[in-house]
Formats: C-alpha cells, sequence, structure tokens
C-alpha cells in the first residue's frame, strides 16, 4: 500500500483518536481529500473487536492480567486499566518508552482509533465559569475563545457522537442536545433526592451525560447495557472513531487512512511560513515517506502532538515548530483523582439492577462558583460515583467456608454507593514535556522526558474532595462512610492537557484562537495539547467541538486562499 | 477515563495480596494430583449444593493456571511452599491426606485458616504472614474467583447474560434469587 499511495493531499490529519477522527470526518464531508496517519495498526469495527463477546469463562485468565502482559505494560497494569480483554487495545511500553523526571502514569493506545476505543464516554460541557477562570484570577493566559464560540459546536458534536444526559439547567455545566438520559438505580434517585433536599439544590446527583446512544442513530444500535466498552462494542454503541466518524469519513470516497505511520516531524517552509506537509516513518518497515497538503491538523494526542511540534522545523526553532513563545510542552495538565468515600445503605433489599449500566452518576462542581466564595484553593471538582448491590467479592467471614458461604454468595448483598472525586489541575509553567534526544525508542527516536507534579493547589483541593464526599453521603443517611485519599500520580486521570496552549498573544501562547499554530497558520492542533486550562469535566467533548470549529474555519480560510 | 463506580471504595479487594507480578511466565508447573488437591480444596471451601461446586466446575485447574501465569516468583513460592505446610498439617491431625479426607475434617481444618487470619490486613503485612497463611487467603480468593467466572458459577450459581439488551434500576428481588454475574472487566 506504502508505495501506491499519492504523495499530495489537500489536507494530512496525524493521529485518527477522537480529535483525530473528527478532523478527518469533518474535512472530507466539506469535500478535502485527507491522509489520516496513525502511528499503530489498523483496529477494524466490530472484526477487531476479538474479546468483545466472550463470556467470562472463556478468558484463560477469567480476566486478570499474565505476568507477561505486565511486564510489557508496567504503567497500565497500575489499578484496573490493564485487564485479560483489553490488554490488545494497549501499547507496548518497552516498545515506547519514556523518562519520569517525577512519576507520570502514561496511558497509551497507538492504534487506529487510539483512545477513543478505551475512553470513559463521559461528555460534559465546559462553561464560562472555565473559559473565563484564567482571566479572572490572573492565572497562566486567558482564553482566547469564550463559551459562545464554542457552543454551536458543542451541539454539532453532541448530535453527531450521541450524548444521553439529563437537561438540568446547571450555569456551570451548560445542557446539551441529548439523547434520553440513562436511568439512575433505586437507590441512587434516593440519595441524590437527599442530598439536593440538605443542600437546597446548590448541590445535585446526576446521571452521568455518556457518548453511549440510547436511541439507534446513523447505522448504531442503541447500547445493549453489556458495561463491555473498552473491548470494543459490536453494536457501535458507544462513540469511538471506529464507530462514527471513519466510516463517516470513509463515505465521502475522499479518506486515504495508512497505519503503522509515524509522523517524524512536520516539512516547514521558512520563506511562506507554512508547512508543506510530513516526514513519516513506516514503524513495520522502518522507511521514510514525504507526504505533501495545504493543511495538516496534529491530533497525536496531547503530549505526542508536543512530540511532533518539538521535533519540527528545528532548523528554525531548535525548540520546534511554536517554541518561539517558549512556552511550547509548559503547562501540562491533567484531573487529579482517586479520592472520594463510599458507605453502606440501609433497606431496599427488595430491589436489584437488571442489566449493566456503562455508566455512573455525576455530581457537578459547587465549590468556588461565586467571587466571594473562598475555600484555600482556585477551581473545584466533581464527583462520579454509583450505588450497587455487593456481590460474591464482598467480605462475609462470619460465615465461614463450605455450603452456608456459597448459598451466601450466590444471592446479592446489601446496598453500597461509592464516590470519587475528579479535580482540576492549575496549569503551572514548570509542569512541563520536553525532548530527551539521549534517549531513543524501539524506532531510534527522542523520547518525551515528563516533568509534572501536584501543587499547592490541588493538595488543599484534595482535603475537600474527601472530606465533602463523606459529608454528603452521611447526609443522605448512607452508614459506615469511609472517606479515602489512595494518592494521584500525574497521567492517571489519562486526561493529559497542555503544551501547546491557546492563547491571544503569539509571546504567551503556541495556537491562536483557532488552534492555528501561530508561526505555521496552515498547521492547526486540536487535540488536547491546546488546552489552556482543564476545568474539571472530561475534556474529550471539548476536543470534538474544538476540532470541528477548526476544520470549518480552515477549510473558510483555503476558499479564500490565506493559507 | 473510566468511570470510577463507587463500589471500588468498599469491600475487600480481592486479589490484591499476591497479584503483584514479577517479570515473567515462569516454568512453575502443577502435576494432575496438585491439582487433584487443589479440586478438593476449592469444593471444601464451596460445595455441591443445589448447584454443583468448585470441583466441578474445575476450579482446581483454574487455581494452578493463575498461581503459574499471573503471580509474581515470590507470591509463587509463598503459595507452593504454604501448599505443602497446609497438607502436611492435615496428615498430622488427621492422620491421611487431604485429598482422601472426610468432608467434616477438611471443613473444620480449613475453617481454623480462615478464623486465624487477621481481618485488618494490608499488602504489606500479607506479605509478612508465614506461607500457610499467605498460601490458604490465596487458596480461598482464587476460589472464589475461579468458580464464579466458570460457566457454572456464572450461570448456575449465578445469573449472566452477554447481552442484557436494557437497563432496570429498580427490579423486584426475593431472597432465594440469585444474583447477577456483573464483574466483566
Amino acid at each position: 500500500m506504502t508505495t501506491n499511495l499519492p504523495q499530495e493531499f489537500d489536507a494530512i490529519v496525524v493521529g485518527s483518536g477522537i480529535s483525530g477522527g473528527w478532523a478527518a470526518k469533518e474535512l472530507t464531508q466539506k469535500g478535502l481529500k485527507v491522509l489520516l496517519l496513525d502511528r499503530g495498526r489498523n483496529v477494524e469495527h466490530i472484526k477487531d473487536y476479538v474479546n468483545a463477546l466472550k463470556a467470562p469463562w472463556e478468558f484463560k485468565h477469567r480476566t486478570q492480567t499474565t505476568s507477561a502482559a505486565e511486564a510489557d505494560h508496567p504503567v497500565a497494569k497500575v489499578e484496573y486499566f490493564l485487564t485479560e480483554g483489553s490488554t490488545p487495545f494497549w501499547s507496548s511500553e518497552i516498545d515506547s518508552p519514556y523518562e519520569q523526571a517525577k512519576p507520570f502514569s502514561w496511558l497509551r493506545s497507538y492504534q487506529v482509533g487510539g483512545r477513543s476505543l478505551m475512553w470513559g464516554r463521559q461528555s460534559y460541557r465546559w462553561s464560562d465559569l472555565d473559559f473565563t477562570a484564567n482571566a479572572r484570577e490572573g492565572i497562566a493566559v486567558d482564553w482566547p475563545i469564550r463559551y459562545s464560540d464554542i457552543a454551536p459546536w458543542y451541539d454539532h458534536a453532541e448530535r453527531f457522537a450521541g450524548i444521553s444526559g439529563s437537561i438540568e439547567g446547571l450555569p456551570q455545566l451548560p445542557d446539551g442536545q441529548f439523547m434520553p438520559a440513562m436511568e439512575m438505580n433505586c437507590v441512587e434517585k434516593d440519595v441524590a433526592a437527599r442530598i439536593r433536599k440538605h443542600y437546597n439544590d446548590s448541590r445535585r446527583m446526576i446521571i452521568g451525560r455518556t457518548a453511549n446512544i440510547t436511541q439507534p442513530h446513523e447505522d448504531r444500535v442503541n447500547c445493549q447495557y453489556r458495561n463491555k466498552c473498552w473491548l470494543g462494542c459490536p453494536f457501535g454503541a458507544y462513540f469511538s472513531s471506529q464507530s462514527s466518524t471513519l466510516p463517516a469519513a470513509m463515505k465521502t470516497g475522499n479518506l486515504t487512512l495508512r497505519p503503522f505511520s509515524i509522523v517524524m516531524r512536520l516539512l516547514y517552509d521558512r520563506d511562506r511560513r507554512r508547512a508543506t506537509g510530513v516526514e513519516v516513518l513506516d514503524a513495520e518497515t522502518n522507511q521514510t515517506y514525504e507526504f505533501k497538503s495545504k493543511i495538516v491538523f496534529v491530533c497525536a494526542s496531547a503530549l505526542n502532538s508536543n512530540w511532533v511540534l518539538m521535533n519540527s522545523a528545528t532548523d528554525v526553532w531548535p525548540e520546534g515548530l511554536g517554541s518561539s513563545s517558549g512556552v511550547l510542552g509548559r503547562y501540562i495538565m491533567d484531573h487529579h483523582f482517586r479520592v472520594g468515600a463510599g458507605g453502606r445503605v440501609d433497606g431496599y433489599l427488595d430491589r436489584i439492577v437488571n442489566g449493566r449500566r456503562p455508566n455512573g452518576i455525576y455530581i457537578p462542581r459547587y465549590r468556588n462558583l461565586t467571587e466571594g466564595e473562598n475555600r484555600g484553593y482556585r477551581r473545584g471538582f466533581g464527583y462520579q460515583g454509583g450505588a450497587s448491590r455487593l456481590g460474591w467479592k464482598r467480605d462475609v467471614a462470619e460465615l465461614g467456608l463450605g455450603a452456608s458461604l456459597k448459598d451466601a454468595l450466590c444471592e446479592p448483598g446489601e446496598w453500597s454507593i461509592g464516590l470519587t472525586a475528579f479535580g482540576e489541575i492549575l496549569p503551572h509553567a514548570d509542569n512541563r514535556v520536553t525532548l530527551d534526544r539521549g534517549k531513543k525508542d524501539k524506532w531510534g527516536l527522542p523520547v518525551l522526558r515528563l516533568d509534572c507534579e501536584l501543587r499547592d493547589n490541588e493538595l488543599k483541593m484534595r482535603r475537600d474532595m474527601e472530606t465533602d464526599a463523606a459529608e454528603m453521603l452521611m447526609a443522605a443517611g448512607v452508614k459506615d462512610v469511609k472517606s479515602r485519599d489512595e494518592g494521584y500520580t500525574f497521567g492517571q486521570g489519562i486526561h493529559e492537557m497542555g503544551g501547546a496552549r491557546m492563547g491571544r498573544d503569539p509571546k504567551t501562547s503556541v495556537l491562536n484562537a483557532h488552534n492555528q499554530v501561530w508561526e505555521a497558520p496552515n498547521v492547526f492542533v486540536t487535540d488536547g495539547s491546546c488546552m489552556t486550562s482543564a476545568s474539571c469535566v472530561n475534556p474529550s467533548l471539548t476536543y470534538m467541538a474544538l476540532t470541528a470549529r477548526a476544520a470549518d474555519f480552515a477549510v473558510e480560510e483555503l476558499k479564500r486562499g490565506t493559507l | 477515563m473510566a468511570v470510577a463506580m463507587g463500589a471500588a471504595f468498599v469491600g475487600p479487594r480481592l486479589l490484591s495480596a499476591g497479584f503483584v507480578r514479577g517479570t515473567s511466565e515462569t516454568a512453575l508447573s502443577f502435576s494432575s494430583a496438585d491439582i487433584a488437591l487443589l479440586d478438593e480444596i476449592a469444593d471444601t471451601i464451596l460445595p455441591d449444593t443445589k448447584v454443583p461446586g468448585a470441583k466441578a466446575a474445575k476450579t482446581g485447574e483454574c487455581i494452578a493456571l493463575l498461581v503459574r501465569d499471573c503471580f509474581e516468583i515470590e507470591e509463587q513460592a509463598a503459595f507452593v511452599g504454604g501448599l505443602a505446610e497446609i497438607t502436611a498439617a492435615y496428615e498430622k491431625r488427621f492422620g491421611t491426606g487431604f485429598a482422601r479426607g472426610k468432608p467434616a475434617d477438611r471443613l473444620a481444618f480449613l475453617n481454623d485458616y480462615n478464623r486465624a487470619l487477621p481481618k485488618k490486613s494490608t499488602p504489606a503485612s500479607r506479605r509478612k504472614e508465614p506461607n500457610d497463611w499467605r498460601c490458604f487467603r490465596h487458596l480461598k480468593e482464587l476460589t472464589l474467583l475461579g468458580y464464579f467466572t466458570s460457566e457454572i458459577g456464572c450461570t448456575q450459581a449465578l445469573r449472566f447474560v452477554e447481552v442484557p439488551g436494557g437497563y432496570d434500576g429498580n427490579a423486584p428481588y426475593k431472597p432465594g434469587d440469585r444474583n447477577w454475574f456483573v464483574e466483566v472487566r
């Protein structure tokens, strides 16, 4: 396939995950001939979801990971990320190492579709509380856009991706174009009502807004409540590049997809101040190729988009394309979590849940919503969680072993509920990534050095994240409430953001308000690397909207001849 | 990022003791006699009742496979050493091998271990326990895992459907109804 490819396209998209898939869809639907590159193998929708329909007993190790798999994924093995069924979707960490100046869990899925196959699917809009925060507080730089700039693109993204959720009328978490919401179970409804009453509606527990469709949509079947999304969905019921954007792009006849294509650098014409294409290393053959295009969308995932920029135009700027501001690679963010509370719920023993809902509850941010509030830290956090009856893993030590234990474990235990907080991380100049040219990956390419840590604001916030969770559960009548801070390692949120932030001034930002690199306006960077601050809500929906918005702008500019 | 479901914060964390793995699969192997012994131990923990027990679900084979492929080397050694201590203790007390022991004797014997284990422990404290305790913890946890993820466990002891097709968060339940198998990760 490699030698027969045309060498010139209207647009090249680097990366085929959530952002790259959206770029490919939007650009091909607007008539551009697009080359979509991904560094990993192809993953074909349905056909390559090899574990999706396996019953528990059909997994050789009953879904437990093996020592061999863990040796290849020393980071992904942490907590629940790596399972026997999902192992094929996590890329080898031995082939693609990175340097940890401080502990950093970088979870990667180098494959067509990227982490869109593995994502948590929680989909929330930002509000002006988020877009104005940096300016109000004098932190980092101001976002160059406001909610009104992106709102129509949220509409567009939600209508196509299919987001289910409830209309709540909360200013800090704007409503969207939702499919019917999933249902809270009986205990969640009870706890939600008690929290709402106790806090006079200033705190609310709602059903998660998730990219699982609850009605048939395009060629996709509505969610079947299997809760095995991370193995790939044969029904196409959750949004992924495979289920959604790639088929739409292919339908136009304008898409060329090339897997195993590691983009080594953007080709840069210093006289015209434009990128002319990309140089690609074939991950299988180690041969290099050049492809030319009028525009390039860099959607390689936040940290790898930083890598691509840092490795480009180094003859002009030693630190890479976009580095003249001095901020490229800086202000890296994530969401910090692994802190919250849980407890036991009395009653409801004549109730059970039928079906495996791939979604939980959400408590939108309620801290620091007004100027007057001072909790000793800036920004805020939200909670994810859920209620369920305990299963066969529960402790029934008092029964001893034998028939009584077996009989007990065949029936459900009592109800429990838990909350886990996800908090905003402030953009900090010293949370940064750099290229370590001394260390090479399997392909001889330099690796990233990650140097990020939580700072005072986040550490103070974690105290509220823990105590508030316990307080809310106790207020709702939950028994034996225990709070817990299990500690957090940067990256574990798998919401890496920043490094190539958007801004209003080329002296202090890498990208402008339309995600164009200041020094190369035909290069658009629209994945998590473009983020100027982090909010506390899951970011992927915002990448979809920003990408669609930038693609629309790019095509208009191409028509005007300005690129 | 996956939804962090609340249940992660309550209840015991199964398999937390030994599943800090080493760097490669090892040549550790279990003989058919070992697997038969593991079957008898598992079947003492979860015997035949109105539904078939752990032996019928081939839990011994599953335990051996998980210890071989998923345990770190040091924990494998603790398991194998501890298993030898447990069977020797049984023989000393009852004058016969565990595999040929009476069901009531076996149950009383394993229940003694079950009662002796500290209620509260951490990964670090468990590593300092004697091998027979460490082995017994694994035997109990792996028996539950192996059994309830087996076809018998999922479909006879519990209920499991691959494609539920819908969701009811407020369905009626009466004592005696089987629970759903939901641990599909």
